[in-house]
């Protein structure tokens, strides 16, 4: 581990000043991913301003009818508030599906949706990486490894993004509040959050240098059922191989890209009567397969179908109660 | 040289007269360990501040080191020394003895300029904080010249050969038994490298007393670490107190030392202050052993009614280049079933791979996952239930030497295992039951392990205030020696369990093998019982020898041991008032033990049926344990709580060998995918629903005086057997490539229209 300096931030502004004056200054709340990518050097931050204890850490109402989660708030404290409960049940299902309670503990929501892959060539520094060294190449390609992009990969990087809650808040509509390096506070769709590796792997969200992510707001809740499901190894502590999140109408995928994906396609071919197999089929068309991956298209297929029969099963449920 | 027949004699432990032999005691050093206050071989405190050292290991799997730049590293904040081969203190050659008997040679770090294996250590660097270290670590800068690594076992099968010293095993004639049976099963599986991932990594703290290195390390075994240790710093083996009072875990990966306990100890030496190493995570990976990936190819040919007529289970498996170690696989088979015509045996290939070793039930733990998925496939040809087609097969006598079995419960086990888990409810025809969005089946599995009495020495000694106090360079790592050695002594001189003290892991105690094979509670418990019972006779040659004791003038052959009180009819005395009158500065004496000249005229082994119901999702291929039952025969329990824990241990690993567990090898680069404990999947509390291991009564009098045998590594064989069969009674597929990941079982899905 390199030596690093370190302060606490009082005010959102203050840190985000500090990131901005500070060179190779980065944010830290929760540590649970950048601490053990310091240890390995992946990453090497000379200056570190520690954001956990900003006072936006609650969870709000507003005025539309949704809510308004800070950044700060644990991924324990929203998995387990009421009203994301009761009216977000698949936020709190993939919360809870990702990591292990300790972590979660810890984890922010604004940290989780800025997590890193968990591709192991990113973690093996005796290995090149175009995310860790931009231009050095990508081991993982010639690699044999399942967990690997089917959507949206390049030549460059075939990671997956980890996060389950990212793909659950992508079918929540959700937005992303931040604050940026000039001041200004800025709001967008949390689906345009996160980047395509393309040529620029070690660029993965469109946050740009000193961006403080404050909130996340969720919109009133969608008609229709939710429900998350994630396939994965084993049933605790394992990135998913696959996930669903569906919420009302929306679909997005997790475990498949470089990114949450929001499968517009297949909700398009859905509303129009097709089947979820030929949803999917219209979704994954351009998928490009690996020996190793390849299991993840009939795998995505059988989940989507079987999650959004669980979340109709839901939606009825609650409308009987 | 004693015979097992001198064991059937009773004595405290078999007599039992307290009951303090099997009951599920709490763990000695239990308290200690869960609040963190046990400290392991790194936490120990030094007599002055320690340095801290940190490997660094290859990046290539085969080649040389070409060029070396240590400079950046040198220059770093608070480093001390940078070595690597060409400034390593000078150290034997490797294997070099200079004391004929030492149980390990020299075992040089750093030795020269080969790579041999990715993540071999090959330079080290000590500074005074970690972090110092760790930085400084990333600054040495290595050229290497590589040679293309030869890493593919798959690809390597056909250059296997016999590994060294060995032949097959043939009885009959295999060829044409096979050819001749009416059923038969041809198949092959296989099984990928393990690593021990032990919740403590490998560590060591060392520091030099003038001439004496004194070293705490995470050692399964004591005397070969010392000697090892005295061999490579070239100093006489007394002149290094070796200590491992702790242990996070062993499972065969702390049979050995590695580099950082020679690391530690010459750096200490170098530096004049202590230093202390760690593995890290990592590095645990790959710089220490792993249980090597297998083929496993099983041929059963069988008569009509299920009778085998031919059985044969090869075994191909690689190790290290340099190295020899062979897993196993097939030994187990050689006891397990009867058939006329039989052959086993093994094929080795020297790989450009990490050091290949011991793991927890090694042999069984593998070989179990093809055999015993063998007998369900062949169950089902037969139109059999799986209990009874073993059942069916179940040899009288040992089926490859003849040898009468010492006890052999197997039948037992599987009956009663059957009983008491609902067997019968299960359907013969794969795929029937439903509970909502799972299929459900059940499977079984026999459980053999082999069991072993090694030599070793205890000593035990009495204080004025009555307190025992048990002395042993044996090991507890995490299994429970602490507990069960306090139970023999004080159940063999009749005292509270709260009077007994228990010293180990400590070269300068009396000498015992250690903690591997599952012969630990045996072989270290024999030698305390021999202990404790000439400790009972030097008390009562006192007590009744003593003109001051009621028992004045008695024959020291009748006294007793109870209750802290020594006694014979209604004369008695307490013990700490004996010893603190008649020897107030205490008693000490020693015992040994040693295997029966004539064990080996038994077959010896310990035996377990496991029966699983597994819940399969059809949509995503994913497995979850429901309910999972071991019931075992091994012996007289000891302590039937660390005993369970043991059983249920090794049955958690089974599951994590099924579905879990495997390290792929990156045949570019010879290095080993998962690095780390997100990435290599043991299995978690979520995968696991009810578990519950039952040991049989059991008292097995050819195996030591106390009539137990070993609990270690028994649950771990057959188990994952039992989750693929389990697997294949739920959905109708099999899945002959371990660990049965959602990937491969959802092609089998896929293909039966599921």
């Amino acid at each position: 581990m390199k030596a690093f300096t370190y302060e606490r931030a009082s005010d959102a502004r203050g840190a985000v000043e500090a990131v901005v004056n500070t060179p190779g200054a980065r944010f830290i709340a929760g540590g649970t991913n950048l601490l053990d990518l310091m240890k390995l050097e992946i990453e090497q931050p000379q200056h570190l301003v520690d954001v956990s204890r900003l006072p936006i850490a609650g969870i709000e109402d507003t005025d539309e009818g949704g809510l308004r989660i800070g950044a700060m708030a644990t991924n324990t404290r929203v998995a387990s508030d009421s009203r994301v409960r009761a009216r977000y049940r698949v936020l709190s299902q993939a919360i809870v599906s990702g990591a292990s309670g300790q972590l979660r503990n810890k984890a922010t929501t604004g940290g989780n949706l800025l997590q890193r892959t968990r591709c192991p060539y990113f973690y093996d520094t005796s290995k090149p990486c175009n995310k860790r060294r931009p231009g050095d190449g990508c081991a993982a390609i010639a690699g044999h490894i399942r967990e690997s992009a089917i959507l949206g990969a390049s030549t460059a990087c075939i990671a997956v993004h980890p996060s389950d809650m990212a793909v659950a808040l992508v079918a929540l509509d959700a937005e992303v509040e931040t604050l940026s390096p000039a001041g200004h506070a800025r709001r967008f769709p949390l689906m345009e959050l996160h980047r395509l590796p393309g040529d620029t792997p070690h660029l993965e969200t469109h946050l740009i240098p000193g961006e403080l992510i404050t909130a996340v707001v969720l919109p009133p809740p969608p008609p229709g059922g939710q429900q998350y499901r994630k396939a994965r190894d084993r049933a605790s502590y394992a990135t998913a191989h696959a996930s669903v999140a569906i919420a009302g109408g929306r679909i997005a995928l997790g475990g498949l890209a470089h990114k949450p994906w929001r499968a517009v396609d297949a909700e398009a071919a859905l509303a129009d009567g097709a089947s979820p197999a030929e949803a999917m089929a219209r979704e994954l068309k351009d998928a490009a397969l690996r020996d190793e991956n390849a299991f993840k298209v009939p795998l995505a297929t059988r989940l989507v179908a079987a999650t959004i029969a669980e979340a109709q099963a839901q939606a009825g449920a609650g409308r009987d109660a | 040289m004693s015979s097992v027949h001198d064991w059937a004699a009773p004595n405290p432990v078999t007599t039992n007269r307290s009951g303090l032999i099997g009951k599920p005691v709490d763990r000695y050093e239990g308290p200690l360990k869960v609040t963190g206050t046990a400290p392991y071989a790194y936490e120990v405190q030094p007599p002055s501040p320690p340095a801290y050292g940190v490997m660094v290991g290859a990046t290539i799997a085969a080649g040389r080191i070409a060029d070396v730049d240590i400079a950046a590293a040198e220059a770093s904040p608070g480093v001390l020394a940078v070595w690597t081969h060409r400034n390593v203190p000078s150290q034997p050659p490797r294997g070099a003895k200079a004391h004929p008997r030492s149980t390990a040679g020299s075992s040089p770090a750093l030795e020269n300029d080969r790579v041999s294996y990715f993540g071999q250590p090959v330079a080290f660097v000590v500074a005074d904080t970690l972090e110092n270290a760790v930085a400084a670590s990333m600054l040495v800068n290595l050229t290497y010249e590589a040679d293309a690594p030869d890493v593919d076992f798959a690809a390597s099968l056909d250059a296997a050969g016999q590994p060294p010293g060995e032949q097959d095993v043939e009885i009959g004639n295999f060829e044409d038994g096979f050819a001749a049976s009416g059923v038969k099963l041809d198949e092959t599986w296989t099984t990928p490298i393990q690593n021990h991932c032990q919740m403590e990594p490998c560590a060591s703290i060392a520091w030099w007393e003038g001439d004496v290195c004194v070293a705490h390390t995470s050692i399964q075994m004591v005397k070969p670490a010392q000697h090892g240790l005295a061999e490579t710093l070239g100093i006489d083996r007394d002149a290094v107190h070796l200590m491992t009072r702790y242990i996070g875990g062993g499972f065969g990966g702390k049979g050995q030392t590695y580099d950082d306990l020679t690391l530690a100890a010459l750096a200490a030496r170098a530096l004049k202050q202590p230093v202390k190493v760690a593995f890290t995570r990592q590095q645990m990976m790959h710089g220490t052993i792993h249980r090597p990936a297998t083929v496993q190819r099983v041929r059963l040919g069988a008569d009509k009614d299920g009778r085998l007529n031919a059985f044969s289970l090869m075994t191909w498996t690689h190790c290290h280049r340099s190295g020899s170690f062979t897993e196993h696989a097939s030994n187990f088979a050689r006891a397990l079933y009867a058939a006329p015509n039989r052959l086993t045996g093994h094929r080795l290939v020297r790989l450009d791979l990490p050091h290949a070793g011991p793991m927890r039930a090694p042999g069984e733990a593998s070989g179990t996952l093809s055999l015993e998925c063998a007998m369900d496939e062949l169950a089902e040809q037969l139109g059999l239930d799986p209990v009874d087609l073993r059942i069916r097969n179940e040899p009288p006598v040992d089926p490859e030497n003849g040898r009468p079995f010492s006890q052999r419960q197997l039948v037992r086990c599987l009956r009663e295992g059957a009983q008491l888990f609902g067997w019968e409810r299960r359907t013969a025809k794969p795929g029937q039951v439903r509970d909502g969005r799972w299929l459900v089946g059940m499977g079984m599995a026999a459980a053999i392990r082999g069991n072993f009495l090694l030599p070793a020495k205890c000593s035990f000694s009495v204080d004025a205030e009555g307190v025992i106090t048990v002395r042993q360079g044996m090991t507890d790592i995490g299994t429970g020696t602490y507990t069960v050695l306090a139970q023999i002594a004080a159940e063999t001189l009749g005292v509270p369990l709260g009077k007994v003290v228990v010293e180990i892991g400590d070269s300068e105690l009396p000498p015992a093998p250690g903690s591997g094979g599952q012969f630990g509670a045996a072989t270290a418990g024999s030698a305390a019982l021999a202990a404790g019972m000439n400790l009972r006779k030097a008390l009562a040659e006192l007590a009744t020898g003593d003109p001051r004791s009621p028992l004045y003038g008695d024959d020291p052959e009748l006294v007793t041991f109870q209750d802290g009180v020594i006694a014979i009819e209604n004369k008695s005395e307490t013990l700490a008032a004996l010893v603190a009158r008649a020897a107030p500065e205490g008693l000490t004496v020693e015992g040994d033990s040693r295997p029966a000249a004539d064990m080996r005229e038994w077959s010896t082994q310990t035996y377990g049926g496991h029966f699983c119901e597994v819940g399969v999702d059809p949509v995503t291929g994913e497995v979850r344990v429901r309910r999972m039952l071991g019931v075992f025969a091994a012996g007289r329990i000891l302590n039937a709580k660390t005993a369970k824990s043991q059983l249920t241990g090794g049955m958690i690993w089974g599951i994590a060998s099924a579905l879990h567990e495997g390290n792929a090898v990156d045949p570019r680069h010879g290095s080993l995918l998962a690095q780390d404990l997100a990435q290599y999947l043991v299995t978690v509390q979520a995968d696991v629903g009810e578990l519950d291991a039952i040991m049989l009564d059991e008292v097995d009098d050819k195996a030591n005086p106390m009539g137990i045998k070993g609990v270690g590594e028994l649950g771990n064989s057959g188990a994952g057997a039992a989750v693929a069969n389990a697997i294949y009674n739920a959905c109708g597929v099999r899945v002959r490539d371990y660990p049965i990941t959602p990937d491969k079982l959802l092609a089998g899905l896929i293909a039966k229209g599921l």
